[in-house]
Parts: structure tokens; sequence; C-alpha cells
């Protein structure tokens, strides 16, 4: 649970400028980076009731991820990332575990957009995107497994309004998920199930988002939820479980500053922190993370008439 | 713009009939498979050996009313009744209870074992507070169905099964009363036909005898028990296979042996194998006095030991002399070199898991929040034993001789556990990280080895064709403690040995219960 939500926490923040942003690849270029972040809670909710646990300490995720965009269009972009996820428990007996989790992909598409006054503008976009497991990790292994190991399929729209150089966002998605098989033959969730089948319920999450952006910097704040739509509460002192109602509330930053002039012209540097301010069955996560982009310019040749940047108006 | 268009849509169709296509419900592997349908009645089976009641007819059984007679013919007319109006709930149900009433019973049972398999959360003051059976539905919830406590409770209740079955079958072949679709050919047979006398019915006598049992070992589930006796006796009813007075006679007969167990069960030292924290202590004192380190809980807040004194209780195929008998050699000292070589392979071990051993760990863990290593073997019985086609007596008999076994391997194992008192492996080198929960009970020797060559032992004499399965089966479940990092090897190889011993007293009693 707890791990995974941080994983998924962290992803709000290291894929902004990516799928859950209203930020566009310029066509034909590439942007490459690498991410890290890493994330610990040492107090969670066992379904409602918050509480430290001292057979597990503080319980870190850390997290390196590769992430490609590519600008199939100026409205139409695809972006991939995988990460490789390492867990840890200070206290306690339990073993963490580490391996590549899951490959993520989106196709992001600029649906409408329109101008509003002379410096107003309003944009709409949807995206589709999916999830699946890259290895056989251990899903039944929480708060130390680095994934669930469901495949995810998910419809998102995204919202924004931008005025000038201060902007607001809002983003909705929907992720169907698959059921999951465990090694175990029998489990409890609110009753007794004889099978190695999980029912794994879907989601929803949402993010508002709001601040400054620019070619060169982009500085936000963002409050963002996720809600598990079913799933069953962790029983006092039980053990969690994937299935389990995971619930979140997170406030948090994200920054990026793009290097506009040459040597470092195509660089970018990016870097997030949030912290979970409510939730259940979850870690209450405070996490960080940093990111290092560059982006590569098939267009360049070819012709001259798109910048080779993030395009952001 | 157009084709942009044309992709979403498609990425959108496509993604639709993937949600669409995929049905997410969760069926249980045991919830269609088809009637019992016995190969053999098992006629003679008022004769088997029975566990503790000391005739068949220790409990009389008045005779039935002649199927000619006014009452009888309105136990007809309530069978037509009820089948004139059948819901499809109801058929659900008739399908469910037909594929056998001790099958349905001990999964029931398993669910218990799994709901109730957790440890009490710690007080403000780092001390834990204990499940009391005189407040049950106060926290922490009683039972806590730890392995000992589960493997009792399996054990009572197929035992009690067993011996209320051996009567039933008594008082069948003795009375002779036909099934109600025999006697009235308009009585349709919904559950399938068998030619066994239904006076008593074996459904309710397993109704009648498994409620009992279970209201006293998970008292809080008083409600969902009653509710599940009425929708076997109403399947049992409305399928045509038992008349109401076939029926009422099981029940009562069921409850009278329950009862008796229950009166074992109530002396037999279970309720003081907790012990107190001057037992606790004692045991340190004389790991100490034997020039060994003692055995801690690796806990925070330190969890006193799981229920010490369950050694001491009296066990259904072992007496307490062979409880002794039974004991093996110690351990390797745990000063010594050799103690020093198991702690080291039990790092590398752990340090180098496989993903097919970490699998293995998981397959085989039955830690907290699970029906246990005795639940999970009668999940591997039950899943073997719906293949054979058995008498409802016959499955009773060979789900009783395997928690017999398991009842007793779990006595002479935390007999031993106890006696040495040893370490695990992460307090010997708190470096070893663990890829299950370390059970809060001393290492040698290991429970999951015991459990598992017991059952493999007994089922093996049962299912001959299964025997070298099962004993591999065996092997994995202690090597999954090995992998896991919570065992040393010695602890697996004695366990096994000794498991298998345990096991050997199911098969001596097999060999010369009748049934074979």
């Amino acid at each position: 649970m707890l791990a995974v939500l941080a994983l998924t926490l962290m992803g709000c923040g290291l894929r902004a400028q990516t799928d859950d942003d209203a930020v566009m690849m310029a066509k034909n270029n590439l942007c490459i980076g690498g991410m890290y972040s890493h994330s610990a809670w040492d107090y969670y909710w066992e379904g409602t009731y918050h509480r430290n646990n001292l057979n597990l300490g503080t319980v870190t995720t850390r997290m390196v991820g590769l992430m490609g965009i590519y600008g199939i269009t100026r409205r139409l972009a695809i972006v991939a990332n995988a990460p490789y996820v390492w867990t840890d428990a200070s206290a306690g007996v339990l073993h963490g575990m580490h391996g590549i989790q899951d490959l993520s992909g989106w196709l992001k598409w600029e649906a409408y957009r329109q101008k509003i006054g002379s410096r107003g503008k309003l944009s709409l976009f949807a995206a589709v995107g999916g999830s699946v497991p890259l290895t056989n990790y251990l899903a039944d292994y929480l708060p130390l497994s680095i994934g669930l190991h469901s495949r995810t399929v998910s419809g998102r729209i995204i919202a924004d309004y931008q005025l000038g150089r201060f902007f607001a966002t809002a983003t909705g998605t929907y992720t169907w998920r698959s059921n999951i098989t465990i090694d175990q033959q029998s489990y409890y969730t609110t009753e007794f199930i004889e099978s190695n089948k999980v029912y794994m319920p879907n989601q929803e999450t949402y993010i508002v988002r709001s601040g400054y952006r620019s070619n060169r910097l982009i500085v936000e704040a963002m409050l963002s939820g996720m809600v598990t739509l079913g799933g069953f509460d962790i029983r006092k002192n039980d053990m969690p479980f994937p299935s389990n109602r995971m619930d979140a509330t997170m406030a948090g930053a994200h920054a990026k500053y793009e290097f506009q002039s040459k040597p470092l012209k195509g660089l970018s540097l990016t870097a997030d922190g949030s912290y979970t301010v409510a939730g259940r069955n979850v870690g209450q996560s405070k996490m960080f993370g940093a990111g290092i982009f560059y982006i590569f310019d098939f267009a360049r040749k070819g012709k001259t008439s798109e910048t080779p940047t993030l395009k952001s108006n | 713009m157009r084709n942009y268009s044309c992709t979403a849509r498609f990425l959108v169709f496509v993604s639709l009939t993937v949600l669409l296509a995929c049905n997410k419900t969760i069926t249980n592997v045991n919830s269609d498979i088809p009637p019992l349908n016995p190969a053999n009645e098992d006629l003679n089976a008022g004769t088997w050996k029975l566990v503790l009641l000391s005739r068949p007819d220790t409990f009389a059984v008045a005779a039935p009313a002649a199927t000619g007679s006014p009452a009888y013919t309105a136990d007809l007319n309530a069978i037509k009744g009820y089948q004139h109006n059948l819901t499809g709930g109801q058929r659900g149900q008739i399908q469910y209870w037909s594929a056998g009433g001790v099958l349905r019973w001990n999964e029931i049972m398993r669910g218990l074992v799994t709901k109730y398999n957790l440890p009490p959360y710690q007080l403000p003051t780092g001390t834990y507070p204990i499940p009391s059976s005189t407040n049950p539905f106060a926290y922490p919830l009683f039972p806590f169905s730890n392995p000992p406590y589960a493997a009792r409770a399996y054990a009572y209740v197929s035992a009690a099964q067993y011996d209320a079955l051996v009567a039933c079958w008594h008082y069948k072949t003795l009375y002779n009363r036909p099934a109600p679709y025999e006697v009235d050919s308009t009585v349709q047979a919904l559950a399938g036909k068998t030619s066994l006398p239904s006076y008593p019915s074996e459904g309710a006598v397993l109704a009648g005898v498994t409620s009992e049992m279970m209201q006293l070992l998970f008292p809080d589930e008083i409600a969902s028990i009653q509710e599940k006796l009425q929708q076997q006796e109403f399947s049992l009813i409305a399928s045509g296979a038992a008349a109401p007075s076939d029926v009422t006679a099981g029940e009562a007969l069921g409850r009278q042996v329950a009862d008796a167990f229950i009166a074992r069960g109530r002396a037999d030292n279970a309720g003081k194998a907790v012990g107190t924290p001057t037992i606790w202590a004692s045991f340190v004192t004389t790991a100490q006095a034997n020039g060994q380190t003692a055995w801690v809980s690796l806990e925070t807040p330190a969890r006193p030991p799981m229920l010490p004194l369950f050694g001491q209780v009296k066990g259904f195929l072992l007496d307490s002399a062979d409880v002794v008998s039974l004991r093996p050699g110690p351990p390797p000292s745990t000063s010594g070199d050799s103690m020093q070589q198991q702690v080291q392979q039990a790092l590398a071990t752990v340090k180098n898991a496989t993903r097919a051993q970490l699998s293995q760990v998981q397959f085989w863990a039955d830690g907290a929040g699970t029906w246990t290593p005795p639940g999970h073997w009668n999940y591997i019985a039950a899943q073997d034993f719906i293949t054979q086609n058995w008498s409802e007596v016959r499955w009773a008999r060979n789900m009783a001789l395997l928690n017999m076994a398991e009842m007793d391997a779990a006595i002479e194992c935390w007999y031993i556990k106890y006696y040495y008192f040893n370490p695990r492996p992460t307090q010997m080198d708190p470096i070893i990280r663990t890829l299950t929960g370390v059970p809060n009970f001393p290492s040698y020797v290991s429970g999951h080895s015991m459990f598992s060559a017991a059952a493999a032992a007994i089922l093996g004499h049962i299912l001959p064709s299964r025997a070298q399965a099962y004993l591999s089966m065996a092997q994995d479940a202690a090597n999954s403690r090995i992998f896991a990092g919570i065992h040393y090897n010695v602890d697996c190889e004695v366990g096994m040995t000794v498991g298998q011993n345990v096991g050997n007293y199911a098969v001596q009693r097999a060999i010369s219960d009748g049934a074979e």
C-alpha cells in the first residue's frame, strides 16, 4: 500500500510537464530524462486509524525513473516512463525489495484551444494511458512491495487557463485496474476468499495546480487527491493488502527550469516535493525528487518554423 | 487535425472494448462443484472406531415414524411445499451444500481461522492484551486463531464430526428409512440420489455438531454460524434428500456429540496454554542455566511468547509420555561453531533469494491473517478429496485423521520449542532480514516442517498415489522457512522427521479403525 502509494504520488510530481499537465512538446522533439525521488513515512493510516509501527520504523521508497516524451505533432505527444524502485524499513525484521516496476505510457492530445481576451487562453486536453508490469515482482508484500502488479488503462481530461504567465490547471483521471494474481491460495478482505486472484478496485485521481509558467521557468503549487473506488480497510494490526481502499490527499510543489541559450540549450532541471496531508490505508509520505531532461530536435534540419523547446503557450 | 481525432476515437474504442471485455469478479475455487456422489455408502461405518464416544449409541436416537404414517406424509408435504416455490437463491444454496457438508463446513472453518488470526495490538503501556473467551466481543476479539489454536480447533471440529457421523451411520442402518425421493416419486432429488438411509440426516448431524463446536471456538460468530446451519438444513429438506424429521433427529444427535467433545475441550489444558509472566521468565532461566542464549521476542514492544504451555494440551493421538518420547535431541549450542554455521547459512540464503524462492515463501507463509499451516493442509486435502467420491462419513474420517495429526503435531512442536527455547536466526545475527514475518515463538523445531510432514504422512496413507506429491509439498513448505530467513536448516530437517513420526500415529489409527 504504502510504498506503492508513494510511487503513485511521486508520479504526480515527476510526470509534471508530461502526461498530466497542460504543456505540450514541439513537433518531432524528443525529450529524454531521468528522475530520482525519495519518499518516506513513519505514520500511516490503518483504515482511518492514524498510527506508527515500531516494527517498521520509517518506510522509505527510492526510485530512479527513465522518461521519454515525443511530440508527434504540436498537439499530440507520447510519453513513456519506467522506474526502478527500492524499498526499505528502518526497524523490524522485514527485508526490503528492489526491482524494475511498471512501464507506463500516455498519448496526450490538445483537443481545444481558445484565446480569451488579449492575454488569456483556455486549453482542453485529453489523454489515454496505460501501464504494465515489466517484471514479475511481488505485489502482496506491502508495505515493502515495489508495486501492485496490476495492469492499468486510464482516461484523463485536463483543463488549463493561462493569463499572461500565470496559470491554473485542473486534471481528472479515471484508472481501470486489472485483477492481480498472488502467490497465496486464499486471503481475507471483508470475507474469506479461496482464490489466488485479487479484485483490484478502480481509482480516480484529481490534481489542481497553479503558478507561474514561461518557456524558461515553471513554478507551481499543487493539491492532488487519489480515491480508490472500492477496496477494504486494513483491520486493526493486520498487514496491508494490494486491494485495500487507498485514498490520499497531497499538497506539493513543482519547479522546472529550462536553459534557453547555448551551450545548455535543450537541458532542463526539475524539482518536486509533496506531503500527504490526509489518507486511508496509505503511508503519510514526505516526498522529494529531482530530474534532468534533454530535448533532441529532429525537426531542426527539415524546417525551422518550430522552436525546439517545450511549448507552454 | 482530422487524423488525430481518428486516432483518439480509435484509442477510446480500444480502451472501452478492453474494459467491457474484462469481468473482474473473483470466484472461489469450489463455488461450482457437482453434488457429492459417493461410490460407496460405507454402510458399515457405524462399526468404525470412535475417537471419543465409547459406543455409537451413547446418545439415543428414537425410532422414526414409518414412511406410511401421517407424520411422514406431513414431512413429504413440507418438502413439496418448498420445492414448489424455490427461488434462485435457494437453488444456489442447495447446489452449494450438495457438494458435501464436511467440505463446506471445513471451508467455513478455514474462513473463521483466517478472519480471527490477528495478533492483538499493544496497549499504550507497551504490553499486550490477551483475548478472553469470557469477553469475546471486546477488543482483542476472541480468539486469536494462531497455529496451535487453529490446529486444535480444526481437530475438535473434525473429530466431533467423525464420531457424530459414525453414530449417525449406526442409526441409519439400524432404522433403514429411505430418502424422501425414494418414498415418493413426486419428490424431486435436487442434490442427487444415493441409496443411503436418510434417518437421521447426515447433513443435519454435521450442521448440529459443527455449529455447536464452532460457537465455542469462535463465539463472536454465533449468528453467522446459526445462519449457515439454517441454510444447510433448508437445503437438505428442499433438495428432497431429507425429511424434516430426519433433520431434527440429526441435528439433535450432532449437538449431543459436540457436547461430549466440548467437555473434553474444557479439560484438555488449552485454556492454560497462555501461561503467566512467571512461567515466561522460567523459560529464560532454564535456557540460561543450560548455557544457551534464551529466545527473545523480536517484536517491538516485546510480545509474550505464543501459547508456551500448548505442549501440555491433551492430544488425540499422543499421550503425554509419547510427547516426551518424540522429543528430539537439542539444537546446536548457541555458543558453538555449528550454530554459527547455521546462522551464516541462513544469512546467505535470505540474501540470495530467487523469485521462485520468494514465491515459495509467500505460498507457504500461512502467517497472521491466514488459515495457518494446518488450514493450508486442510485445503490441499479437500481439493484432492473432492475428486474421490467418498461418503460424508469417510470424508469426516479422513479429515479427522489429518486434523488430529495436525493438532498433535502442534502439541509436540510447541513442547519442543519451549523445551529448548532456541533463538531465531535474526536474534543470533540482527543483520538477517526476513522475507516473511518472524513468528513470535522459539525456532527449534520448525512448526511448518512438523505440520507439513505430519500431514504428508497421513494424507499419503489415505491417497497412496499422491504420497510422493505430499512429501514433496511438505519439503517445499519446510524449505520456504529457510528461504525466508526465519529458520535454520536443522530446525526444518529435525522438524520433518518428528512431524512424520507424529503423522505415523494417525496412520496407525487409520490402519485399525475399521474403515480400510
